[in-house]
């Protein structure tokens, strides 16, 4: 029996979906509750903070030699900044912790931190872009001249020559506005002082226990093995429970300094706000092509307004340097310069937010495409034809190298699924009622599990990339997988129990895959960047191979036959060709109890280690989008949403396809509805859910998905990566797609969201106001 | 997330109420579905010293044809309506606006009358009641009085309720087999307050318009009928034209809310659109 590729219910289900599920607030129960007291104002000098008589109060004073968290990439464009765990001089973003109340209830909590007043001298703060690069303009950060952080530019190619031939040059500038991860559970953390031990248990949900447990001993000054972080049930991260965050540091220190047991459990209100956000770029695009369509020459500039601070440990260099180094996406192109900077504004912190960078800059293509087929008469299937990378490996103008990919057949595939003549015709006629149909084309390449190559690569001083695997058999034959990644919803538990069940040959639900808590799993990085599968994998089958290798030493030891003639299968050792055969339970009782008639396995018995670090895959996709625009409202409706994707092999394809619908739920989202909203004073706007718009089932179409399967050199299992490709891809869908349908008014989109308010100001724009 | 403290009764009888509003009238607050209240004291923007419950005064829960009207008590639930409570053009209509109504469990216990004691400009049956002209029945300690939302309707999220009084009663005049009604609303999402809502109830006889009711709701601070409109349609078969010139009255007449949702401007036009469409959706009927 085989595993991988099945479509296997989750282990995780049952548990979660009867509501027996573990999350950070479930554990809080009898701890003493935190409640931050954070900065009204988005700039300004702290003069002083008073609090009630008995207020159990922590402030930047209290902390003393506790270290501000500083992250640094070891390039020389890079400009440090030191983040104070609480805020003791200045304050540089609304929702800045300042000082921290501990009480017996939640309610008794947001009681005193009302009455906790702290005086400010405001100060004008800059909250965008043109702000903040402005002459003259009061800097974030001392250290930072102009709020820029970074400014890195690449060049490859000859580019002036590439635009002075050009037949067409398409040129545009592309915003982004800012999101948030809106993970369905916030952030939270338990800190438990236990005296016996001198020991801290940190609780927390986040997506990386062994970066928060390095990173919180580091700041504290406390040995690492005085720390335990355990990930419980985490409902959601994205990207934003990457981030080692102040709240957790001040929760182990509170813990060690009153040798107690303290929760800190987010709300919405902190989420939205405080938490952290993504995606505030701005983009100019300068495309050279030629007249058959061919692009020629990219220039581009990419401004990332990465908030108040730098993100650890992966740096806010993380949306700027993607968006340069992956912008020509799955095209070839000969030219490329691009300049990339992060500036610093007093806003809330940017932290990575699935696919980064990449659901910016593939809109931004994906439109270059269609305005250059526009301008030379093409068909939008047919400009890419002739761009797209056609013959593997390839290597980009900025040094990746993309593995095997079926990024024109997922096009052509996903063209005859939705019948593009058909619909042009039901367009035509629609038109003459006046109803505004459009089709959109999304063709994009995803990175994937990639690992210490491509993080050292950016001089990140802290680089993450690759995953550890240990395996044990117990006595009773039951397999324990201890794995460095840790999950945050992807169903780890169950795909590395189907990939380990073929390698080994039992069935997973012998499998235990055990994950989040540093005490019990080798040194790992997390789940983000759609690593898990392909590098935890990995590692899985590595250790596997190993483990499998020691069952047969066993098995041809007790069945008196040669290793290489043993076959493990649904949990049974046989003699290849005779009925000779032992079940593994009793191989496994006898390898621990008989020990000594297995000498070639003493030094190990039935287990193994194995570490997996490798450079990288690209899974591809191509998203289509039929929409209608009611131009009376602006509104927009989904029509059709089809996607065929390809990630090599699926562990289990009702999960890729539960990442795929997640990931073009949160892209549809970011063309259609959500928008973090600053005013002028760095005051957010949309703090609740009222103001922040998540897209509900009823705004989510059905969505038609289907699989190619490109088996790779790149990945030892087979496996690409695919959490993230629904949200790179499914934003270029729609708003190509509503500048299809808006084409006869001569509109085209070129920001996201794009609003029901705001297409009815480009038609008035472009054809007067209504009669 | 947690509410500022407060002092919580559950009064069993009307009187009970009215007695405690009289105490507590103006530092508390009357909890019935709780739909609006309850996240306004969550974030802390409200916070009533005192939080009478009225969920147990089960004669307020009644919604029931009398005289020619449709009673609908203190405690009848939105839910409530999306099934027929009364008898002529009624039947159809208050199902049909009844849906567009947040979401299903927010349906199951906010009410009507809560509705309209909140009067947040977004509310569906302000509108309803606007256009209709609907009966207010309002008590307290001192006596009873009846209200049209003329009077009623101050500004948004204010009413001309005092502090010790309930509104207990809204009276719904029932429209007869003659009339034909409509009912639409823009929001972003499914279930969001609306930017803009437009009711158009007709009375039709040999298929001209002989008694027009056109109210608006969402784009301003209070729900209005809008009388060019309703004079413009009048003796009309109610064509393309004349739809689309009521919603042009109609965009012109308002001055709209202004707010991170939706200009002034794209108040307008919505406007517009929906009274264009209500008026569509009535003659369709």
């Amino acid at each position: 029996m085989r595993w991988v590729g099945r479509r296997l219910p989750r282990y995780e289900d049952p548990v979660l979906l009867r509501g027996d599920g573990r999350y950070v607030a479930d554990l809080a129960r009898g701890a003493r509750i935190m409640r931050f007291v954070r900065s009204p104002v988005a700039r300004g000098r702290i003069l002083g903070i008073k609090a009630p008589p008995g207020t159990q109060l922590i402030t930047a004073a209290d902390l003393g030699d506790v270290k501000p968290m500083c992250p640094r990439l070891l390039r020389p464009d890079y400009v440090p900044i030191a983040q104070p765990i609480l805020a003791g001089e200045r304050v540089t973003h609304v929702g800045e912790p300042i000082a921290v109340v501990i009480a017996d209830t939640a309610a008794a909590a947001e009681d005193l931190a009302e009455q906790v007043e702290v005086e400010i001298e405001a100060e004008t703060p800059v909250v965008d872009f043109d702000q903040a690069l402005a002459p003259g303009a009061p800097l974030v950060h001392g250290a930072a001249a102009n709020n820029t952080v970074i400014d890195a530019s690449i060049e490859t190619g000859d580019i002036a020559p590439a635009f002075a031939s050009a037949q067409q040059i398409v040129e545009f500038t592309f915003e982004s506005r800012r999101q948030s991860a809106m993970p369905l559970e916030a952030r939270g953390a338990v800190a438990a002082f236990d005296p016996a031990t001198g020991r801290v248990t940190l609780t927390a949900s986040t997506q990386s226990p062994h970066i928060m447990r390095t990173g919180i001993a580091d700041l504290l000054g406390m040995p690492e093995s005085d720390l335990r972080v355990i990930a419980p049930d985490v409902g959601g991260g994205f990207g934003q429970k990457t981030a080692l965050i102040p709240e957790y540091v001040v929760a182990v220190w509170a813990a060690r300094q009153f040798g107690c047991t303290v929760a800190w459990i987010e709300d919405r209100l902190e989420n939205l706000t405080a938490s952290a956000h993504s995606r505030d770029q701005r983009l100019t695009l300068r495309g050279a092509f030629d007249s058959a369509g061919k692009l020629l020459a990219v220039d581009a500039d990419s401004l990332c307004n990465i908030g108040a601070y730098s993100i650890y440990p992966i740096t806010c260099g993380v949306e700027p340097l993607m968006a340069m180094t992956e912008l020509p996406g799955p095209y070839a192109l000969g030219a490329y310069r691009v300049r990339g900077r992060a500036v610093t504004t007093n806003t809330c912190p940017m932290a990575p937010y699935r696919g980064v960078s990449r659901p910016v800059i593939t809109t931004a293509i994906e439109r270059l495409m269609d305005c250059a087929a526009e301008r030379l008469g093409l068909d939008p299937l047919e400009i890419r034809r002739r761009n797209l990378i056609a013959a593997f490996p390839h290597t980009s103008p900025t040094g990746l190298v993309h593995d095997g990919g079926t990024y024109r057949e997922a096009m052509e595939m996903a063209a005859t699924l939705v019948d593009v003549a058909g619909f042009r015709a039901r367009q035509q006629a629609a038109r003459a009622e006046g109803r505004y149909l459009g089709i959109g084309f999304s063709v994009f390449s995803e990175r994937t599990g990639y690992g210490t190559p491509v993080f050292s690569a950016r001089k990140m001083e802290i680089t993450p990339g690759f995953e550890r695997v240990e395996l044990a058999m117990d006595p009773s034959g039951f397999v324990e997988a201890r794995i460095g990644a840790s999950p945050h919803g992807q169903g780890l538990k169950t795909t590395l129990a189907q990939l380990l069940a073929d390698e080994l040959g039992v069935t997973p639900d012998t499998i235990r895959v055990i994950a989040g808590d540093t005490d019990r799993t080798p040194y790992g990085w997390g789940t983000f960047a759609s690593r898990a599968a392909v590098i935890a994998g990995g590692a899985c089958k590595l250790a596997a191979v190993k483990l499998r290798e020691r069952l047969n030493e066993v098995a041809a030891q007790t069945l008196e036959a040669a290793v290489a003639d043993i076959e493990i299968n649904d949990g049974r050792a046989a003699v290849r060709g005779t009925d000779l055969g032992i079940a593994v339970p009793q191989l496994a009782r006898a390898a621990y109890h008989e020990s000594h008639r297995f000498p070639a396995i003493v030094e190990t018995g039935l287990s193994a280690v194995a570490t997996y670090d490798p450079a990288g895959t690209f899974s591809n996709a191509c998203h289509v989008a039929i929409v209608e625009v009611d131009t009376a409202t602006g509104q927009i409706a989904i029509e059709r949403f089809v996607i065929v994707e390809d990630a090599g092999v699926l562990l289990n394809p009702t999960i890729v396809e539960g990442q795929i619908h997640g990931g073009v739920a949160q892209g549809i989202a970011n063309a259609l509805y959500e928008e973090v909203v600053y005013d002028e004073g760095g005051n957010i706007l949309t703090g609740s859910l009222a103001d922040y718009l998540v897209p509900t089932m009823a705004e989510i179409p059905d969505l038609e998905i289907h699989h190619l399967e490109t088996i790779t050199d790149a990945s030892i299992t087979g496996v690409k990566g695919v959490g993230e490709g629904g949200a790179i891809g499914a934003p270029a869908a729609i708003l190509n797609a509503v500048s299809d349908a808006l084409s006869p008014f001569g509109i085209g989109i070129f920001e996201m969201p794009i609003t029901p308010q705001r297409i009815l100001q480009l038609l008035r724009e472009h054809r007067g106001p209504p009669q | 997330m947690k509410p500022a403290t407060f002092r919580y009764f559950a009064p069993r009888t009307l009187d009970e109420a009215l007695d405690l509003l009289a105490e507590h009238g103006e530092e508390g607050k009357v909890l019935a579905g709780g739909q609006s209240l309850v996240p306004a004291m969550n974030f802390r923007l409200a916070r009533p010293q005192s939080l009478i419950d009225i969920n147990r005064i089960g004669a307020l829960d009644y919604a029931r044809e009398e005289d020619g009207t449709l009673c609908i008590g203190a405690l009848a639930r939105h839910a409530a309506f999306e099934a027929p409570v009364a008898g002529g053009a009624l039947a159809a209509l208050l199902p049909r606006v009844a849906r567009h109504i947040a979401h299903l469990p927010i349906r199951v216990r906010g009410t009507f009358a809560g509705s309209l004691a909140h009067a947040d400009p977004a509310s569906e049956w302000c509108l309803v009641a606007a256009t209709l002209d609907v009966e207010l029945v309002i008590a307290s300690r001192r006596g009873t009085r009846t209200l049209r939302p003329g009077e009623y309707f101050v500004t948004a999220l204010t009413t001309a309720l005092e502090a010790d009084e309930l509104l207990t009663e809204i009276r719904l005049p029932l429209l007869d087999q003659g009339w034909r009604t409509g009912f639409v609303e823009f929001s972003r999402r499914a279930g969001d307050y609306a930017l803009a809502m437009s009711a158009a109830f007709l009375r039709i006889e040999d298929g001209r318009v002989v008694e027009a009711r056109i109210g608006v709701g969402g784009a301003t601070d209070r729900p209005q009928r809008i009388a060019a409109a309703e004079q413009m349609v009048i003796g009309s078969d109610g064509n393309t034209e004349i739809r689309r010139e009521a919603g042009n009255i109609a965009a012109a007449a308002i001055d709209p809310l202004e707010d991170m949702q939706a200009s002034a401007a794209f108040r307008r036009d919505l406007v517009r659109t929906m009274v264009e469409r209500a008026l569509a959706q009535a003659f369709a009927e």
